[in-house]
């Protein structure tokens, strides 16, 4: 019982989706709008779950002064610090809620500049990564590197000053030679997550039900 | 030629008020007229029982504007494959297009009655073709089964509106019980369907079938036996997406497999979720992976957890781990987007191995370049397949690799074709091209 229904229900779920697809009419999309509907009430279950195992891992660490314990006070004080001052105290601190609360301030000064120095970092890691992929230390490297060179000057201006001719190649790079082998890649791809629907659906999968698919 | 003579001297009256009042000052009498005739001069807002107004009797008019040209009968067709929420609307513009600037298209349910009820429901510049699908509007949505009425009016450059005769629609918009634009996919996608059924069979009847290695998918036995040496835990990423995302149930099922390898070996695993549903999938996958194993003491319930819906402040709390707890096997298996590289690149630096796997054809540069391996596109797929060796799995994945091959010979036939166009001039390839275009689908 424990793996028959929610194969069944992927199953007949599956095959539904499926046929959906082709049927244009308003039911199938009433049923359609029903399922997109019901995903994010499972969502909302699943988050009380998932602040649940954060708070007790945690927990944990903190009880029995784990390597690091401290680092847990900085997860669990804002965790349910920020809910507390948008929920049960969001006027500011001088009173009344004409003003930005605190968890606003929190909010624009403490987590939009942090998650802002997490995506700048990306900017020197490309440019370490670049570093590590073009050096040329065999013929088919050395290819890259020409390949990423011709390309990259060809999307500056600068690059129009040595010819046409570069701004050209790096765009026929891109359009052809680039092109195809994402496509081969998307392909491949589109296969792929067909084939995995299917073992989904028809049960031939069903390690994703963890306990109950044995 | 439409015209409605009737009505020209209440519109040269209209246009001649703004001069008369300025010529004959404030104290001028105006007497207020409701003009019923079939064309009518409004402003752009038309309201209900609008009236206007005409100079009194006896006053000298100048030359009267004889207004616009009006658009002609209005033609509804019902829009094949739909919800039965579009009609296709067509109209005869003005003969005479001098002065429009566009065409007001009204429409209301054929019952209802009394100006309110008219709702404009689309504007289309004199310039364009008088043609258009309505229904696009959600604040005027189309019922299914329901007469509609249509008016056209032509506008000029001020913004007065010259109406055509009321249209009742021939037909009523009804949805659809198939795409007839969606056969093609329908064909493609059951010859797939069968394809990857041959193979199953196939496989389950004991044939062997030879996949060939992938380098990655090998090298995760060497990984996890790595950490086992160091006696450093194995960080497993499961990417960022949801778990309705096929990468993401991929990703989920090798973390079964290496779950169990990972509990034989008595290695520690950390699996940082991003989604609190896949967070609760995964849990259930290593424990039952544990079991399977022999080893459900030896599972740590602290081992997969849920961390964070941000994706930056989840790299940082993932990269927090990777410095912190030094893992010395880093598996980024999933659906990736701007993170991967921050990912990857801090693992690199923390001296761990690398093994990533994804379908996101942008990201896929980055892992190569900083992982020591790198399952392309379908390889993460098929990576299910290689680590369980079940013939139904494998069936599916030489299922794929057919499918793939009719794809490449279509290819081939296309240059083929195409060379022998250019060559000998023929028009072979738009045959083939008849054959396997797909029209867009909204």
């Amino acid at each position: 019982m424990k793996r028959t229904v929610p194969l069944m229900i992927v199953m007949v779920g599956g095959i539904l989706m499926i046929i959906q697809y082709f049927i244009p009419h308003q039911y199938s999309l009433i049923v359609f709008d029903n399922y997109l509907e019901w995903a994010p009430i499972v969502g909302a279950f699943a988050l009380i779950l998932g602040v649940g195992s954060l708070t007790r891992l945690h927990s944990h660490k903190i009880r029995r002064r784990a390597k690091n314990w401290q680092y847990s006070w900085a997860v669990l004080i804002p965790l349910f610090g920020m809910p507390f001052f948008a929920l049960i105290m969001p006027e500011s601190l001088g009173g009344g809620t004409d003003v930005h609360g605190v968890h606003d301030f929190l909010f624009m000064h403490v987590q939009v500049p942090i998650q802002a120095t997490m995506f700048s970092l990306l900017a020197f890691y490309i440019a370490s990564a670049a570093f590590r992929a073009f050096r040329a230390k065999s013929a088919l490297a050395t290819v890259l590197l020409l390949a990423a060179v011709v390309v990259m000057l060809g999307q500056v201006p600068i690059g129009a000053i040595f010819g046409r001719w570069l701004p050209e190649t790096g765009l026929w790079i891109l359009r052809y030679p680039n092109l195809a082998a994402k496509r081969a890649i998307m392909l491949g791809v589109g296969f792929g997550m067909l084939a995995t629907n299917l073992k989904i659906i028809f049960g031939v999968e069903r390690n994703w039900l963890g306990g109950a698919g044995k | 030629m439409r015209k409605n003579w009737i009505g020209i001297p209440a519109i040269m009256i209209l246009l001649l008020l703004p001069s008369l009042s300025v010529a004959q000052g404030d104290d001028e009498i105006l007497t207020p007229v409701d003009d019923n005739l079939s064309a009518t001069v409004a402003d752009n807002s038309v309201t209900p029982d609008e009236t206007e107004l005409r100079p009194a009797a006896g006053e000298q008019l100048e030359e009267p504007d004889p207004g616009l040209d009006i658009p002609g009968i209005v033609t509804v067709q019902n829009k094949p494959n739909d919800a039965g929420d579009q009609l296709i609307v067509s109209f005869e513009p003005a003969v005479n297009s001098e002065g429009i600037v566009t065409y007001n298209i009204y429409r209301h349910i054929a019952e209802e009655e009394g100006e309110d009820t008219w709702n404009l429901v689309k504007i289309v510049l004199a310039i364009n073709p008088p043609e258009f699908i309505d229904g696009y509007d959600p604040e005027y949505p189309i019922e299914p089964g329901v007469l509609y009425e249509y008016r056209v009016a032509s506008v000029n450059a001020d913004g007065d509106e010259f109406f055509g005769p009321v249209c009742t629609a021939e037909v009523v918009s009804k949805g659809e019980w198939f795409h007839t634009d969606k056969t093609r996919v329908l064909i493609a996608g059951l010859l797939f369907i069968l394809l990857i059924f041959y193979y199953f069979g196939k496989a389950q009847r004991g044939t062997k079938m030879y996949l060939r290695p992938i380098a990655g998918i090998e090298a995760i036995d060497e990984a996890i036996g790595r950490a086992t040496e160091m006696g450093k835990p194995i960080l497993y990423v499961p990417g960022i997406s949801t778990i309705s995302d096929v990468a993401t149930i991929a990703s989920i099922t090798i973390l079964g497999r290496v779950a169990k390898k990972i509990a034989e070996y008595q290695t520690r695993l950390i699996v940082p979720n991003y989604d609190p549903i896949v967070y609760t999938v995964a849990e259930e996958v290593v424990k039952q992976a544990y079991l399977e194993a022999g080893r459900p003491d030896s599972y740590d319930p602290d081992s997969v957890f849920f961390m964070t819906q941000s994706q930056f402040a989840y790299v940082a709390g993932v990269n927090g781990i990777m410095m912190r707890d030094k893992p010395a096997t880093n598996f980024y298996l999933g659906m990736f987007y701007a993170e991967s590289l921050i990912l990857a690149e801090t693992g690199s630096l923390s001296g761990a191995i690398q093994i990533a796997g994804t379908d996101a054809v942008t990201q896929l540069p980055f892992f190569i370049t900083t992982c020591d391996y790198t399952l392309i596109g379908e390889e993460l797929y098929a990576a299910s397949a290689y680590l369980g060796h079940e013939p139904k799995q494998i069936g599916a994945v030489k299922g794929q690799d057919a499918c793939k091959a009719i794809i490449m010979s279509l290819i081939t036939l296309a240059l083929v074709l195409g060379i022998l166009d250019l060559v000998a001039n023929t028009h072979t390839l738009n045959w083939l091209r008849d054959l396997v275009t797909v029209s867009i689908v909204e």
